[in-house]
């Protein structure tokens, strides 16, 4: 395991000893090869038994989801098994006021999403977090049913039947981007095969992707902003040890409800960019499930580490459709698998967050440690 | 409103029945969390596996009709056999999923991924079950047995529902009768036996204090099997007593019923066993009482507002914590 | 005024961070004007509080004072409601009669981080510090104690934010020199030596910027030499113009360093005066039982 590690933090170490530009060019290259992913279809990555555009828009979609929550149980130590609720109360607001009680253009309906998310957030979170934490989860668990139920049983809201017409973002289209089709290792430009620059329509999937990568970009480094700042500390306190905390000066609820409230804000405008993207949503889609799976794929990331939880939601969102042959046997699969995971690798797939500084302390413990075993 | 004026104790009493099963599933997931702070959420499987394990014991020894000792025999057959299978699979779960990590000290979000893992796992092998026999080619005798593995599976005991006595104007039934007595005499067992005997007060020293007794000479490890044990025996019991009452089983029947004994077992104060049996019952009336009130497709928002609004007032459930304490 | 460090492991190689204890540097200037420029007076008074648990009675009509500039011992048997005084003066507990009052105003049923931002801090008998966190963000959770701005300030990384987050820094620099922490600020609090942990916990106090400084045993587990180290370093914290209470069951230490010492027995007073007298004070060796505590 050491030299796995050590590997690791060698290529680490070469990559930070690189000359500032030569980091940037290739963060940018970086980006650039993750937006043109579904163009590119590269063999052995690209999903084969379904559109491999619109599994990557879920990958990136669930990626937001993820972060949002990361917040909530990474960062602020909150259980949260309600997850769905923020996201159902995202989507349907888009729902309401784009297509069933008014049209709205998109670009509008998402910021009131947000903020309807938020203010549920707020008033979900104000009188519960005073409560134990793992009373917490059973709260939340009831919210998400509690908003799915209602949305169920009133049919000014949704009934069964759910809500369809959900606008779509603007269109612009500019110009058309032929695909790469390969046979065996060679690839191939078909022009028959193109996606339009940019034309949010029903057959392709690959603009919403670009669109909900942008949002996850976004808020990465929103989310960067607040860790490193009083924030972020306050709620690794919080999460450390509350009660020290509070007596080292942390108003330890107000900050609990602000990760609640942010969670909630980035859930809903994940919502209502799924609603956009799928045009019709009904209570179904919005089950308890779905928050077993965010809280899986936050804590499988490894909690607390952004990058980690971003790489869980897209490996849990793109292996069971990679291996689509296994279908029945999926969540069999996923259950056995969450449970190897917690058994061999608890500390999750990325190890928690480390500082730049912190980092560089770790490495000397490991040459350290090399020494040692000299 | 005159809904439920008009129909109080029949909704009282049928509540209080349906409520029973929540009570004993409630049982397993407070003396679990008592003891090792821990959110058993596979404990909904554990209650689903004993319904099947009834329905398929009572299929193969041909349960129909049945009165009289016939159908005395019957009940203690599939009792027997759905708190056997329950509590076999209690312990295979401590075994696989939680030992490992307390052997690790894991942090509680893991085990709870691990529980969680646990709960998929054994759903879906039940709502797979079709497939291993027909890689092997399926006998056609099993297919009642393991045929159409994601749909109900009904349950074949068919008492005859006979009104035995009134309360006010409801008639109470004889299914009323057997569920809630079963119940009842489940729960005095199980409150005596932590009450008094030398394993049930380990269980409590467990819960309180976990190093201390092992300090004091407590085998944990046996304790924790225990718990296990009893949790799986009660959540059988309430598979049967379902079954009673609800006629039919499937492979993701745990779920919902899990997650409403859960919050019973919150409601009542959670490590707390009095209060997870007043918190099934008190949910099992305000359900009912909810529906006519609001209509039964309301039932659940009923449920779940009712756990959010006791823990406002009473953060500690309704009987507070007992088990072991809250973190000091 | 740092120790040389041992002569096995100045060869070659990274240097070997565990094995050297870290020296306070009581050079270093942490004063804060505010706070160093208080007018003399009582700063603190507890006045007969009692705190009921049930039948039992932690603390019963409990009178003291703390002034301005001073150093006061609590001390007293294991059980006496040491521990549970620093706690209702902080907050943790409301006391079931009487009240305390900082600055002349009683601290009422604010909340504890309320207190801490009022000027009270403190350290704690069992070490709790934040301990996936390292040294520095430890001590900068402390000074964000003092400071004011938001989550919007954060994310649009406004000046104001800017300039406190640069305040903090300095701060949090200034003390972990201070405490002699300077080469360990990015290791995490869970992997520093225990001496290390206990001074890292009083300078995350020191941060909150406090009027009052309260310590919990902070000598607890230290060898002699620390010890004395540690009565150097709290005189210094007075000197620097911090008020300081400090509960310590090591007699010498105690005597070493206060000013005035207060006795507490099963939830009582039973003495309260300068050291000298505490010592020759019949009650409270009886309170004692004459364990011989300063040979420690």
């Amino acid at each position: 395991m050491n030299a796995v590690k050590s590997f690791f933090h060698a290529m680490g170490t070469r990559f930070r000893e690189l000359p500032r530009w030569a980091k940037v060019l290739l963060a940018v290259a970086a980006v650039v090869f993750v937006y043109l992913l579904p163009i590119i279809n590269p063999p052995l990555i690209t999903t084969t038994d379904s559109d491999f555009g619109a599994v990557l828009f879920l990958c990136a979609l669930y990626s937001l989801v993820a972060l949002g929550l990361n917040i909530v149980i990474g960062y602020a130590g909150l259980l949260d098994l309600g997850y769905i609720g923020f996201f159902a109360v995202g989507a349907f607001t888009v729902g309401v006021l784009g297509s069933s009680h008014a049209k709205l253009p998109l670009l509008l309906c998402i910021p009131i999403a947000m903020a309807a998310t938020l203010i549920s957030g707020v008033l979900l979170g104000a009188p519960t977090l005073r409560v134990r934490g793992d009373y917490l989860a059973i709260v939340t668990l009831g919210f998400g049913e509690i908003i799915r139920l209602i949305l169920l049983n009133t049919d000014w809201l949704s009934g069964a039947r759910g809500i369809s017409d959900i606008p779509s973002p603007p269109s612009w289209a500019i110009f058309e981007i032929p695909h790469i089709t390969w046979q065996g290792f060679t690839a191939f430009v078909d022009l028959e095969n193109t996606t339009t620059f940019l034309e949010f329509g029903v057959t392709d999937s690959i603009p919403y992707y670009w669109l909900a990568l942008t949002f996850v970009i976004i808020v990465l480094f929103l989310d960067w902003l607040m860790q490193n700042s009083r924030v972020g500390r306050a709620w690794e306190a919080t999460r450390e040890d509350e009660d020290a905390a509070e007596l080292m000066g942390v108003p330890t609820f107000r900050f609990k409800l602000l990760a609640f409230a942010t969670g909630a804000a980035i859930g809903g405008l994940s919502g209502a960019l799924f609603a956009s993207k799928q045009a019709f949503i009904n209570p179904d889609n919005f089950t308890i499930i779905y928050s077993v799976l965010f809280v899986a794929m936050v804590v499988v990331g490894g909690q607390g580490n952004r990058w980690g939880v971003i790489v869980a939601a897209t490996l849990l969102t793109w292996a069971p459709e990679k291996f689509r042959f296994l279908s029945d046997g999926r969540f069999l699969l996923f259950g056995v698998a969450l449970m190897a995971l917690a058994i061999f690798r608890p500390q999750g797939l990325l190890p928690p967050r480390r500082t730049v500084r912190a980092r560089a302390a770790e490495e000397s413990e490991i040459v350290e440690e090399g020494a040692v075993n000299v | 409103m005159d809904l439920l004026i008009n129909h109080f104790w029949e909704l009282t009493i049928t509540g209080l029945s349906i409520g029973a099963v929540y009570s004993l599933v409630a049982l397993g997931y407070t003396l679990v969390y008592g003891v090792l702070r821990l959110i058993n959420f596979a404990h909904s499987e554990v209650f689903m596996w004993g319904s099947f394990a009834a329905v398929w014991v009572l299929m193969a020894v041909g349960a129909g009709k049945a009165t009289g000792i016939g159908l005395v025999g019957f009940l203690l057959v599939g009792f027997l056999a759905a708190m056997t299978v329950s509590a076999l699979v209690a312990l295979l779960l401590e075994l696989v999923a939680y030992r490992p990590l307390r052997k690790r000290n894991a942090p509680p979000l893991i085990s709870l991924i691990s529980a969680i893992g646990a709960s998929f796992a054994l759903s879906e092998l039940m709502g797979l079950r079709d497939k291993p026999f027909k890689w092997f080619g399926l006998d056609d005798n099993l297919a009642p047995y393991v045929g159409r593995p994601r749909e109900n599976l009904p349950f074949p005991l068919l008492v005859e529902t006979k009104r035995l006595f009134p309360v006010f104007n409801y008639q109470v039934t004889n299914i009323d009768v057997i569920v809630l007595g079963s119940a009842i005499v489940m729960m005095v067992i199980l409150d005596q036996f932590v009450k008094r005997s030398r394993l049930g007060r380990g269980i409590r020293a467990v819960a309180q204090d976990s190093e201390a007794a092992a300090l004091m000479g407590v085998n944990r490890d046996r304790v924790i099997r225990l718990t296990f044990l009893i949790g799986g025996l009660m959540a059988g019991a309430a598979a049967m007593m379902y079954l009673l009452k609800i006629g039919v089983t499937r492979y993701n029947a745990g779920f919902i019923l899990g997650v409403k004994a859960f919050t019973a077992a919150v409601l009542g104060g959670i490590g707390n066993l009095r209060g997870a049996l007043l918190g099934g019952f008190v949910l099992g009336v305000a359900e009912n009482y909810g529906s006519a009130l609001f209509g039964t497709q309301w039932k659940d928002v009923v449920a779940f507002l009712l756990l959010i609004v006791i823990l406002l007032f009473r953060p500690t459930g309704l009987l507070g914590e007992s088990l072991g304490k809250a973190r000091a | 005024m740092s120790e040389s460090t041992p002569a096995a492991e100045r060869s070659e190689g990274p240097p070997r961070l565990e094995a050297v204890e870290s020296v306070p540097d009581t050079s270093v200037d942490i004063r804060v004007e505010e706070i160093a420029e208080l007018p003399p007076g009582k700063m603190l008074e507890v006045d007969d509080v009692t705190l009921r648990f049930g039948g039992v009675k932690a603390l019963d009509g409990v009178s003291f004072h703390i002034n301005t500039g001073e150093i006061l011992g609590l001390i007293g048997p294991n059980g006496a409601g040491k521990t549970t005084c620093f706690n209702v003066m902080t907050g943790v507990y409301q006391p079931t009669s009487g009240a305390v009052r900082f600055m002349d105003e009683p601290l009422g049923k604010r909340n504890k981080f309320e207190i801490t931002k009022l000027g009270i801090a403190r350290t704690f008998q069992n070490i709790r510090l934040f301990h996936n966190m390292t040294a520095l963000e430890n001590v900068l959770v402390g000074a964000d104690a003092h400071h004011s701005t938001g989550i919007f300030s954060a994310l649009l990384r406004l000046p104001k934010h800017r300039a406190e987050e640069a305040e903090g820094m300095a701060r949090a620099q200034e003390l972990l020199k201070f405490m002699g922490l300077e080469r360990r600020a990015d290791e995490l609090a869970r992997n520093l030596p225990y001496g290390d942990q206990r001074r890292l916990e009083i300078a995350r106090a020191l941060a909150t910027n406090p009027k009052l400084l309260c310590l919990d045993e902070p000598a607890a587990g230290f060898n002699p030499a620390e010890k004395a180290r540690l009565m150097e370093l709290i005189q210094t914290i007075r000197d620097q113009g911090y008020t300081v209470l400090l509960i310590e069951h090591d007699m010498k230490l105690v005597m070493g360093v206060t000013d005035r010492i207060v006795v507490l027995e099963f939830g009582k007073k039973i003495a309260e005066g300068l050291p000298a007298d505490i010592r020759d004070n019949p009650a409270v060796v009886a309170a004692y039982l004459g364990v011989d505590e300063s040979a420690s």
